[in-house]
């Protein structure tokens, strides 16, 4: 299988560990993997703020650098989500778009439904909270969210699972926000600092080390919230674990 | 209910400004957090004890979709039946015409003594301030209700108006107002005197008004749902009975109710159903029952494709106890009648410029979209709110002049790059002071990510040039 790897841009500038991990954990699985260049952002923050002139232009161009590949495959939930979900109210009837929807997958999702979890194998023994982002889980349904009664299922925890001694913790709110929201952040500074804090709070009463999830900008939030209480919790992508844990 | 009434118990401002304000009671702000958060988790326990409720939920999505698709004719045929059961029904444009009726009906037959059960339409629509200004005393019969009126503040939530309120207060409140013994704060207790309170008052009425939950068009009737039976005892008594409601209240037939009335209670407060579900088709004897029916900008919803799935609300306020920003920021930060996910979309759609900061209430988690019993696409909605606030050119215009300059930036990989590289510098190199200035809200309560030596894009292409090289 060969693979465009879409980068988010705040990854790309401000994380690049979670980039190559991700490329990393790709290529031991057999992937072939290929970073095209010319790609920037998928628009996200234009079009949360409601900016939808300024957010089309720059999801047209993502489909100019990723309509040709087959696989598209993204360390964030939410970036992934903004393709699949919300591309339509954008960019419309762009030909190009209901093939690119269907290429697009979050990381977990492309181990667990193309690569296939049993190929994973390895070590990871920490006892590791699961932040669940919104976006995974209720506009990409990697897990059922808490609020839908239907069978139960996890490609995320799955995925994690295949890590031998690995402890995912229990959490009181398995999969409420931890109010990063993009201009949400800054905007609702009081609210946002507050659902972070309420967060990091439930990981450490459940005794997690590692707080771990599909999507950087949630932990980006949560670590600058922790590193500034002095919380002794180390925040890492699951491209991250999976890295360490498959190395 | 006028927005004064929110700048006295909130405090001016926006959602942001008044939201800051809740929190800053931290402790206050997580008692409210954590009484909501165990009415979601009721719900949870409830809905759970119903085979498919997933099914459910698509069931009553359709049957409001059908039912929006042919609303006047349903109207029609409701307000037939009704009449044929001997009501009189009533329509209204707009909350002045409603409390106009309302007014009317009351001062033909000298009525001063009023008891109403809850209806969120007739705090819309301002009726008790309209009333009382014509020399008609009004009492809220729902204990909820009955708090905050005392209280003179409107409630903070659709289901659970006094849920802002703790014991302590309610019991200082009640001693101020009802007599009760100082210091007492016992729920039981204080239900009690409210209980011996209101009877006076049901008792000594003249006329009962009530909300409706849902009007059946195939029978006529009207359902009103309480916990307390004060929607019965308001209206046995006295001969009038004026029943209130919004046009998207109507349901075609009785089977449907068994879909809603399912869902309702569990929804709201994660009862299996409310203690009454009374229906009312036609007057008691000798008296008169009057249906009032209100439109107040929902035929303008309706016909909005982005916006018309809204009025399948049925007030349940789950979208309320499940919202992360709600359960921290109380029912007044929004400044509406109905606050929450459902209450921003409606806000915005009645007078958009004076709620325009209450679509950006929300991290767009969805929970909202997944509690919601008739699958209301609320967080759909509000991003869509936020498209048209943007094109009308109320969104801040910093805001959108920045939103510009960054969509030009990511349109050129050198420009995003540059940027990129020059953030990472300005992390490096600016001292702290200046980095956590006060332009920084980010940067109040949290530290900014420790800068990379490289982007990832750099990184990637000496991985790369390794490679080939080797």
């Amino acid at each position: 299988v060969r693979v465009a790897l879409f980068i988010p841009c705040y990854v790309d500038q401000l994380y690049p560990r979670v980039g190559l991990a991700t490329a990393q954990v790709l290529e031991r699985l057999g992937v072939e993997v290929e970073f095209p260049e010319e790609q920037t952002c998928c628009g996200q923050p234009m079009a949360n703020a409601g900016v939808a002139e300024a957010a089309a232009p720059v999801a047209r161009r993502f489909l100019d650098v990723f309509a040709r590949f087959e696989h598209v495959v993204c360390p964030s939930g939410s970036c992934t989500s903004m393709v699949r979900n919300h591309y339509d109210a954008l960019l419309g009837d762009d030909p190009r778009l209901p093939a690119a929807k269907r290429a697009t997958m979050e990381l977990c999702e492309f181990l667990h439904d193309v690569v296939g979890v049993e190929k994973l194998r390895g070590r990871f023994p920490r006892r590791v909270g699961l932040h669940r982002s919104c976006h995974g889980v209720r506009e990409l349904r990697l897990s059922s969210a808490s609020e839908r009664l239907e069978p139960r299922f996890d490609k995320v925890g799955a995925v994690l699972g295949r890590l031998d001694g690995i402890e995912l913790v229990p959490l009181q709110r398995a999969d409420e926000c931890c109010g990063f929201g993009g201009t949400f952040a800054v905007a609702e500074e009081a609210m946002s600092v507050m659902m972070g804090r309420d967060r990091i709070a439930d990981h450490a009463a459940a005794g997690a080390e590692v707080v771990t999830g599909t999507d950087v900008s949630c932990l980006m939030h949560l670590d600058g919230l922790a590193r500034r209480d002095r919380r002794p919790l180390r925040f890492l992508h699951v491209a991250e674990v999976l890295a360490e844990g498959l190395a | 209910v006028s927005s004064t009434d929110f700048d006295r118990v909130a405090g001016p401002g926006g959602h942001p400004e008044r939201a800051a304000r809740f929190a800053a009671d931290d402790a206050r702000a997580h008692w409210h957090d954590q009484a909501l958060w165990f009415v979601r988790a009721k719900r949870d326990r409830a809905a759970g004890a119903v085979a498919d409720w997933e099914r459910l939920r698509d069931l009553a999505a359709e049957i409001k979709r059908h039912t929006r698709g042919r609303l006047a004719d349903y109207l029609e045929q409701f307000e037939r039946n009704a009449k044929a059961h001997g009501a009189f029904v009533h329509w209204a444009a707009d909350a002045e015409e409603h409390n106009r009726i309302v007014h009317e009906l009351l001062s033909a037959r000298g009525v001063t003594r009023l008891v109403k059960s809850k209806s969120m339409l007739t705090e819309e629509c301002g009726l008790n301030p309209y009333l009382e200004a014509r020399g008609i005393e009004v009492v809220d019969t729902d204990l909820g209700e009955r708090i905050v009126q005392l209280a003179h503040e409107p409630p903070s939530h659709i289901v659970l108006p006094a849920i802002h309120r703790k014991k302590e207060e309610i019991g200082e409140l009640f001693h101020e107002k009802l007599g009760t013994a100082a210091g007492v704060s016992d729920p039981k207790i204080l239900t009690e005197a409210a209980r011996g309170h209101l009877r006076e008052r049901f008792m000594a009425a003249q006329a009962g008004l009530t909300g409706v939950n849902f009007a059946v068009a195939e029978t006529g009737s009207v359902v009103v749902c309480t916990n307390e039976g004060n929607a019965d005892m308001g209206t046995h008594l006295p001969p009038l009975h004026i029943a209130c409601m919004g046009v998207e209240k109507i349901v075609p037939r009785v089977r449907d109710l068994a879909v809603f009335v399912r869902l309702l209670a569990r929804s709201a407060t994660g009862q299996p159903v409310t203690t009454y579900t009374s229906h009312f088709q036609g007057p008691i004897r000798g008296g008169e029952l009057h249906v009032v029916i209100v439109d107040n900008g929902r035929s303008r919803l309706l016909a909005d494709p982005h916006h018309r799935r809204a009025l399948a609300c049925i007030r349940c306020g789950a979208c309320m106890n499940t919202c992360p920003v709600f359960r921290r920021s109380g029912g007044y930060s929004y400044g509406w009648t109905v606050p929450g996910p459902i209450g921003a979309i409606l806000a915005t759609g009645r007078d958009a410029p004076a709620h325009a900061s209450l679509p950006f209430a929300s991290s767009l988690c969805g929970s909202c979209s997944d509690v919601c019993p008739v699958k209301i696409d609320l967080h759909e909605q509000l991003l869509q709110r936020r498209r048209e606030l943007s094109a009308r050119g109320l969104v801040p215009a910093s805001k959108r002049l920045a939103m510009r300059a960054l969509s030009v930036v990511l349109r050129s990989a050198w420009l995003f790059a540059l940027s990129g590289w020059l953030m990472r510098l300005a992390l490096r190199a600016l001292p702290r002071g200046v980095l956590y200035g006060r332009w920084n809200a980010w940067g109040r309560s949290r530290e900014l990510p420790a800068p990379p030596a490289e982007s990832f894009r750099a990184a990637w292409k000496k991985r790369q040039g390794g490679r080939r090289a080797g």
